[in-house]
């Protein structure tokens, strides 16, 4: 009985929203957000459709996009492998989304893309960063708006590099999933070109989630290698952290956290002065060049009032996608004087993109649809302005010199890299 | 590899140990009595967590005294058994003993997903840590590695007393006896006149009291976060299955060599750390069925 | 034939006609019937009175084989469920050596034992297994055909469905068989059959092979449905899953389980897209009702009515589903 009530709803619901898309200016732009609402990823998952809620809020009351209103969706990506890949169908097959922002997780990204492409609808990789979709395949209908993984990992390599060039041995302690391997592939294989002296002397792959990390703790802290890197994020890099600072490693080692820009409020105090942080960008929600800057401080201070944290980089990411989606229709509709495009005409006005979120301004590359997206490093200090550790000696990095060049593979590519790539890269500093 | 790191490892292990065995002993006494594998102990075992976690953070915020945090666990712990355990067996496990062992376990199946999801909605997402507790106990040196006072020594003690403790509890109190001649043979039990209604929602509440105190010993460690439930399920059923159901000194036995195999993987062949608890369980299983401490169950013709 | 009978069979018809009426759940229910088969080798090995807690290890090893294969130009769906199917079936068969000499929970436990030992492989050989995000599964060729998307699930829907009756049938025929009737003695009187001189291992050991190619059956199909193999297909929270909507199906009822599946997916489905925050609070709200309230599973509540609306007919109640609709 529920089976044929529900059939009769979803035959009504796809004949509502095809007849509703049929006129050339729609009544409203329907837009699908594939997030993580629950699971340990909901950490960058919730604050970033917060983030989505409040900007299409924002949007729509300026007037929307041309004049037609937005509507969002959301999709659960913690949902697991079927019944997400189910909803995203439903979104864009029954409720007629005309766009698709998907994904968080890598593996959703890659799962997605081919999707996408076989149903013919534009999906925007909001936040996932691995460099495999665009260099294992190509895609038509398939974006990103912000940095890979090749980008966000050699940033840190170079800071490393530049600040502290005299170490010997290095250990890495990831989550057990594509991102923490393939950071750590593109790291080690970047860090071995620039300084090829260097010497590997643990690698742990805890499971994911894993709730406990004393035993590598007290193996690495009999190890006492000069360098440990973390990309790891969430729930695991706050435990991780406050477990090697409890037991004085933190001290021992110079710690580099890929990822650490998320957890810096989370992780309060627990963190000390001097550990090298990435944001996977330039996010942050002190950028040097961007506070002052009216709509940054006004985001940040409505962000901060509506959830009670200050915006992470998954909620900057949302940020881009909304810059770029609003540039992508206003250049579309440009070059077509003035008529609504359709999703070619939306394809054409996103490759080549230029757009600007809440950092430096970004561009899509026409060829393979990757954003090219500065980078932002620094070193945490408790400065006592706030409850957590702030950045300071930051650098930012130019995007364009530190992405993987188009048709080529990330690896190697930064394993062609040399000792003199350090100093060709010149970041831009802050005092 | 030499002997200060084969040191380093049996502490790390020990310490691992402590804490697999406080899930694991409130999950093998209640199959013990109600011969019910109870798949939400995980979801208990994170509500004790979260519990310590998020009133911990509150009151030490407030500016209370860290030490509070030791009896908040126990406080956290009684709040799980009796708020948690007590409806459960109460209200669902009651109704089904009677029904297949299937059934029996889909109950406490659903009640595994409802409960994940109720620590969501009360608990949000974003992941708590709270370590109070282990920072005021501070750290010991050991050939040159700081320990934490609170993972080495304390949660050893705190575990080797649970299990004397509930040894004496079930060997020499009333309570303990009538519990044990239920979990012995229930219909003689019931023959003799003891309610065993009542000492089925008592051993339950218990379970689910320890399930909870395991969560709350926990969270000074760890990030207490959605999904810490379901992962520390498998494991305490790999440590019960390995000791013996309803094996309270088998699951210490059987938890020292989870640990002690978990960190010696870690320090030689970090990628097999996961694989050992289900490799300890499955070889022990094939040659011993009933699992270390089990006895054979009786064949019904 | 009576009335019984004609309604299973009228919803099994109007399933033919979604991919027209309701393309929006066409691959909601190709997932759905996929699954539906894995929960056939629960639900058979339920009739032998065993529960196993691990059946997702044939579901996921068969789907991983379906992606290792699907790299290399063997690429033909044909191929995929063949091989996929053998290995489910091999290696239910050297599992099912060392599981048939137990029962009841630690049979459960020991089938969870390897399900989790085959997950934790899967999660750690990144390199070859592709970790936690798992391997990708190209659409593969049809007899040698390359199709688009549509066709190709249209296709995979139709092959499913009549899979899913196929099997089905032959589960049934299996059950009614000699050897199917000794299979379930082992649930009823184990002793008797060894009285008999049948080797009640051997008997459960050629269930318990079947049960583990059904699973794998249904594993390959929802691989290529997916497009993707994750560990999750091998996680304890599948099997327990399979073990879930065997229940809900009716536990031991073949139609149950596809009844299961379907209505299984269909509320999860729908959880999520309408309570993204608490699918699965309602999915075990859900459970629980049933099992508190209709114990007999869907099958069990089908027989119910069916008695009610025929009182002539005297066949089973609600709490015995298994004799019901074979």
């Amino acid at each position: 009985m529920l089976k044929r009530t529900l059939l009769g709803a979803t035959i009504l619901a796809s004949a509502l929203a095809s007849a509703a898309h049929a006129q050339d200016k729609p009544e409203e732009i329907t837009i699908g957000i594939a997030t993580f609402l629950t699971g340990p990823a909901s950490v960058f998952g919730v604050p970033a459709r917060d983030a989505a809620e409040m900007l299409v809020e924002d949007l729509n009351e300026a007037g929307g996009i041309d004049g037609v209103p937005v509507r969002v969706n959301f999709i659960d990506e913690g949902a697991g492998g079927e019944a997400f890949t189910a909803e995203y169908r439903r979104q864009v097959q029954d409720e007629g989304a005309d766009i698709m922002f998907s994904g968080i997780s890598s593996g959703n990204c890659m799962q997605i893309a081919p999707l996408a492409e076989d149903l013919e609808v534009i999906n925007i990789m909001w936040d996932c960063g691995t460099q495999r979709v665009f260099e294992e395949g190509e895609y038509d209908y398939v974006f990103r708006t912000q940095s890979h993984a090749t980008g966000d990992m050699l940033a840190l390599v170079l800071y490393l590099l530049k600040t502290k060039p005299d170490f010997q041995t290095i250990a890495v302690v990831n989550q057990d999933y594509a991102w923490g391997r393939d950071s750590w592939e593109i790291f080690s294989t970047a860090l071995k070109a620039m300084k090829p002296d260097v010497e590997v002397v643990g690698e742990f792959f805890p499971a994911f989630g894993a709730p406990d990390f004393s035993t590598e703790i007290s193996r690495l802290s009999a190890t006492r290698p000069d360098v440990i890197l973390s990309t790891s994020w969430g729930g695991d890099l706050n435990t991780f952290v406050q477990q090697a600072s409890q037991r004085g490693l933190v001290n021992q080692s110079q710690f580099i956290l890929g990822l650490g820009e998320s957890s810096l409020e989370a992780l309060g105090s627990a963190l000390p002065d001097g550990v090298i942080i990435g944001g996977r960008g330039d996010h942050y929600f002190e950028h040097p060049e961007m506070v002052g800057q009216e709509n940054f401080d006004s985001f940040v201070a409505e962000f901060k009032e509506t959830t009670g944290s200050y915006p992470i980089y998954s909620v900057f990411h949302m940020v881009q996608a909304f810059e770029a989606l609003k540039a992508a229709y206003a250049k579309a509709i440009e070059d077509g004087d003035g008529v609504w495009p359709d999703d070619q005409a939306l394809i054409a006005a996103y490759e080549g993109l230029e757009f600007q979120g809440l950092g430096r301004p970004v561009t899509i590359r026409a060829e393979d649809h990757q954003g090219i997206e500065a980078q932002i490093v620094g070193t945490t200090v408790q400065t006592g302005d706030y409850p957590f550790a702030t950045l300071e000696n930051i650098m930012i990095f130019d995007g364009e010199t530190i992405t993987t060049p188009v048709g080529e593979s990330s690896i190697e590519w930064v394993s062609s890299l040399t000792p003199e790539f350090v100093q060709q890269v010149e970041p831009t500093t802050f005092d | 590899m030499d002997y200060t790191l084969i040191l380093l490892a049996i502490f790390d292990g020990l310490s691992y140990a402590a804490l697999v065995f406080m899930v694991a002993v409130g999950l093998t006494l209640i199959f013990g009595v109600l011969q019910i594998l109870n798949v939400a102990h995980g979801s208990l075992y994170a509500i004790g967590a979260y519990l310590t976690a998020s009133i911990g953070g509150a009151i030490f915020a407030a500016g209370y005294a860290p030490i509070l945090a030791f009896p908040l666990m126990l406080i956290a712990a009684a709040l799980v058994g009796i708020l948690l355990g007590g409806p459960i067996e109460y209200l669902l496990l009651r109704r089904i003993y009677h029904k297949p062992e299937v059934l029996q376990l889909l109950v406490t199946f659903a009640v595994f997903m409802i409960l994940e999801d109720v620590q969501r909605l009360v608990w949000g997402n974003q992941p708590y840590f709270e370590s109070s507790a282990l920072q005021m106990l501070g750290n010991i040196q050991v050939f040159g590695v700081y320990y934490t006072v609170y993972q080495l020594i304390l949660l050893p003690v705190v575990a080797a007393l649970t299990l004397i403790g509930l040894r004496l509890f079930l060997r020499r109190t009333l309570t303990g006896r009538l519990i044990t001649a239920v979990t012995e043979d229930r219909e003689a039990a019931q023959a003799i006149g003891i309610d065993a209604n009542r000492v089925y929602l008592l051993t339950f509440v218990v379970g689910a009291g320890l399930a909870g105190l395991g969560g709350a010993l926990a969270s000074p460690t760890t990030s207490v976060l959605p999904g810490i439930g379901a992962e520390m399920i498998v494991l305490s059923f790999a440590v019960v299955a390995t000791a013996g159901l309803g094996r309270i000194e088998g699951a210490a036995i059987a938890a020292l060599l989870i640990g002690l195999g978990r960190s010696a993987a870690t320090y030689t062949y970090p990628e097999l750390q996961v694989l050992v608890p289900y490799l300890i369980m499955l070889a022990v299983l094939l040659v011993r069925p009933e699992g270390l401490f089990g006895s054979p169950a009786a064949r019904k013709i | 034939m009576s009335t019984r009978h004609f309604l299973p069979l009228l919803a099994l018809l109007l399933l033919l006609f979604v991919p027209m009426a309701a393309p929006g759940l066409q691959i909601l229910l190709t997932l759905a019937l996929a699954k539906a088969i894995a929960v056939m080798g629960v639900t058979l090995l339920l009739r032998a009175g065993q529960v196993s807690f691990g059946h997702a290890l044939f579901f996921g090893i068969s789907a991983y084989a379906a992606a290792f294969i699907a790299a290399t130009s063997l690429d033909d769906l044909v191929l995929l469920l063949i091989a996929g199917t053998a290995g489910a079936a091999l290696s239910g068969l050297l599992v099912g050596l060392f599981v048939v000499r137990y029962r009841g929970i630690f049979f459960g436990m020991l089938n969870l034992a390897f399900s989790m030992i085959f997950w934790s492989i899967l999660e750690k050989f990144y390199h070859y297994t592709g970790g936690a995000d798992g391997l990708r599964l190209p659409r593969p060729t049809v007899l040698g055909l390359s199709l688009d998307r549509a066709p190709f699930e249209l296709l995979l829907f139709y092959l499913t469905l009549a899979l899913t009756i196929g099997l089905g049938w032959f589960t049934l025929r299996f059950l009614g068989s000699p050897i199917g009737q000794l299979f379930q003695t082992v649930k009823t009187n184990e002793t008797r059959l060894e009285y008999l001189g049948v080797s009640a291992r051997t008997t459960l050991l050629k269930g318990y092979v079947l049960s583990a190619a059904l699973c794998g059956i249904g594993g390959i199909l929802v691989a290529t449905a997916q497009g993707i193999v994750t560990p999750s297909y091998a996680y304890w929270i599948r099997s327990g899953e399979m073990v879930f909507i065997a229940v809900l199906g009716g536990a031991g009822s073949i139609p149950g389980a596809v009844a299961g599946a379907l209505a299984y997916e269909i509320v999860r489905a729908y959880a999520a897209a309408f309570a993204a925050d608490i699918w699965q609070l309602v999915l075990g709200v859900f459970l629980l009702v049933v099992i508190l309230f209709a114990p007999g599973g869907l099958a069990g509540i089908y027989t119910a009515i069916a008695n009610r609306l025929s009182r002539r007919d005297p066949s089973p109640t609600a709490h015995s589903p298994n004799e019901a609709r074979q």
